[in-house]
């Protein structure tokens, strides 16, 4: 069995990943590893890739070249050990469906065919839904929800997945700051259980006190690593180029500037 | 004749087993499709359905309903998979790729019904009816057909449930859990097809579409829920299929597709404009109610603040004071919350105007209005 492992100390490998859009590379020949146990940002400019390479990691799209191994196999034979917390605009809220309904949707995948979530699967939803907050909003038609509630659904439907690495795309974006710090906990509880947490993060002021570990993107991999080792001017020039002046250099990079 | 002598009538049971039958597979495939935003696909489908119909009838010569039907739902596939292959190799979006398999299926169906109709002589079956519907020809073993076919699309409903909601709601999510998300599109769209097929004997490709889209948008505005939406969009299907039967039955020279159209037409107009939470008649009294709440709200965080400044939760506020920090009358607003026993008069020595302070559960109220701002983010 273990003859089939590929890099299997990694929670994350890709070697030569290369992702185009109609012809047009967006993730251009990466090399990106993350170590298991580790709460690791992406960060890096709109349309540097970021939601690109988290969703060519989970098979949503087809890279171009290159391969892609989640704790040591491919991600197929890895689903029951990887939860998803997508972009938030990514489906309709509108639908039909309360709040416990769409953390039950995390279980579909263990319930397999033909059969329906019954009190046990409940019983789970209620569990990650009081784990977010939000035991109070479970009838709640998700429309009904605050942008920060609806986040926290997310986050619960990914909780009851009960998997062993996380990917979450922007779940920081257009929360307050109380909600924030709630998510923040959560995703730190699920690191310090062992588990790896991936989230793409656009504020780069609270990279340094959320996470430990982190891949700057813009089309290319332009540093991964420790945060501490990483996280500086240079490497954030590089990334963000012109666009760095907006950010405040004082602000955002303090005294390592 | 009687009611039992004319619900006795074998052509009326016909026809009114066959537009309920219509009505609730429509209402139930038609849910999905509606919350796919592939309202058009029903049209697609049914429009699609006219060249198989006739492909249908070339092929067994005569009109067999079962290989009719068959044709049908073959072409009506067909034309769906070419809009899929459309919006995925070029940059059409999903409506035009419908639109475009749309009008080609139905000119080629024109061109074969009229083809059919120029050679055939009087063996041509009256495929014409398919157009628009004909219920007063459906026969004892045309309702067998209608309710096999219907079986099996409740029935792919039911199994595939979950994967159905999960595909429709969160396409993306579901392929992470390992569903096979494009068999699963191609099921449902095969499922509403079936659903479609249905009811093309008895209203016709034209109006069909209507039939998908209608019975679950007048649904979708009296439910938050999948299931009871579901539900609802089946009755509200089945009612405008026996209204339509009924009042053909009764009054000569109307047809039943188009009344049956008309009822479940009427059904989304009155839902639109009253449903609870949705309706727009609804919404207006709501909006009526917030406005005329609002003076009397604003009245009462003042003087939640005026009582927070003072650090006195017993502060007697004046009215004339009240009054020109909101630059108009305030005695309405405080009437209407004295009677909700949220404010009292108060009198305040040594002055004789008057004054008002707030009751124990007027400081609730009041917290309550300015205490939770998370819960306003979406306004
Ligand atoms: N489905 C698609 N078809 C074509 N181009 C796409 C598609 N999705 C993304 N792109 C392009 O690929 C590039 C990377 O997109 P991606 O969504 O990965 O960026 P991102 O880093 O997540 O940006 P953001 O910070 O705005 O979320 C962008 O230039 C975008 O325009
Ligand atoms: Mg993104």
């Amino acid at each position: 069995m273990s003859s089939n492992l590929h890099e299997p100390g990694l929670a994350v490998h890709c070697e030569d990943l290369t992702v185009s859009y109609a012809a047009r590379p967006v993730l251009w020949d990466i090399d990106v590893d993350i170590p298991p146990g580790v709460m690791a940002a992406i960060v890096g400019p709109n349309g540097a890739g970021k939601s690109t390479l988290i969703k060519s990691i989970l098979g949503l799209v087809r890279p171009t070249a290159g391969h892609i191994t989640i704790l040591g196999r491919p991600y197929k034979d890895q689903r029951r050990r990887v939860g998803y917390v997508p972009q938030r605009s990514s489906v309709d809220w509108d639908f039909p469906t309360t709040a416990i309904d769409v953390v039950m949707m995390g279980l579909y995948g263990q319930l397999g065919w033909f059969r329906r979530p019954g009190t046990k699967e409940r019983q789970k939803a209620s569990d990650a839904l009081a784990r977010v907050g939000m035991l109070d909003f479970a009838d709640r038609q998700i429309s009904q929800l605050s942008g920060g509630q609806q986040q926290r659904v997310f986050l619960a439907r990914a909780l009851v997945q009960d998997a062993e690495v996380y990917f979450l795309d922007e779940p920081m974006a257009g929360v307050d700051a109380t909600t924030e710090r709630a998510i923040v906990a959560i995703l730190h509880a699920l690191r310090d259980a062992g588990k790896t947490v991936i989230v793409v993060h656009h504020d780069l002021q609270t990279v340094r006190t959320y996470f430990d570990w982190m891949v700057i993107l813009n089309v290319r991999v332009i540093a991964q690593g420790p945060v501490r080792d990483i996280y500086n001017a240079d490497n954030l020039r590089r990334a963000y180029g012109g666009q760095v002046a907006l950010l405040d250099r004082d602000k955002v990079l303090g005294e390592t500037g | 004749m009687t009611m039992l002598a004319f619900l006795s009538d074998f052509t009326i049971q016909n026809v009114m087993a066959g537009a309920a039958l219509l009505g609730i597979v429509s209402g139930v495939l038609g849910s999905f499709a509606v919350l796919r935003k592939q309202s058009l696909l029903g049209d697609t489908l049914s429009h699609a359905a006219l060249p198989g119909i006739c492909i249908g009838f070339l092929i067994a010569g005569v009109r067999d309903l079962p290989v009719l039907l068959a044709g049908a739902l073959v072409t009506g596939a067909v034309a769906a998979l070419l809009m899929v292959a459309l919006t995925r190799t070029t940059r059409l979006k999903t409506d035009a790729g419908l639109g475009i398999a749309l009008s080609l299926s139905f000119a080629v169906g024109i061109v074969l019904l009229t083809h059919i109709q120029a050679t055939g002589g009087a063996g041509h079956g009256g495929l014409e009816s398919f157009l628009f519907g004909q219920a007063a020809a459906i026969l004892r073993s045309d309702i067998y057909v209608m309710a096999a076919i219907g079986a099996v699309a409740l029935a792919l409903v039911m199994a595939f449930w979950k994967e159905f909601k999960l595909v429709s709601f969160d396409p993306d999510y579901a392929r992470t859990l390992g569903l096979p998300v494009l068999a699963l599109d191609v099921t449902i769209t095969v499922t509403i097809a079936l659903a479609v097929v249905i009811g093309l004997q008895m209203v016709g490709v034209v109006l069909m579409a209507a039939m998908v889209v209608a019975p679950a948008a007048a649904a979708r505005q009296w439910s938050n829920r999948l299931g009871t939406m579901v539900a609802l969009a089946a009755l509200f299907g089945m009612a405008s299929g026996l209204f339509g039967a009924l009042v053909s039955a009764t009054a000569r020279g109307l047809s039943t597709g188009p009344l049956i159209v008309l009822a479940a037409s009427a059904i989304v107009l009155v839902s639109l404009a009253i449903a609870p939470g949705r309706g727009m008649v609804w919404e207006w009294l709501q909006r009526l109610k917030d406005r005329r709440a609002l003076p009397s709200r604003r009245v009462l965080s003042t003087l939640y603040r005026l009582a927070a400044e003072h650090g006195n939760p017993a502060y007697p506020a004046e009215q004339t004071m009240l009054d020109a920090y909101h630059g108009t009358s305030t005695a309405r607003g405080l009437e209407r919350l004295k009677a909700r026993g949220l404010v009292a008069r108060a009198a305040h020595a040594p002055e004789f105007t008057p004054h008002w302070v707030l009751t124990p559960s007027g400081i609730t109220e009041a917290e309550a209005l300015l205490g939770h701002p998370n819960e306003d983010e979406n306004q």
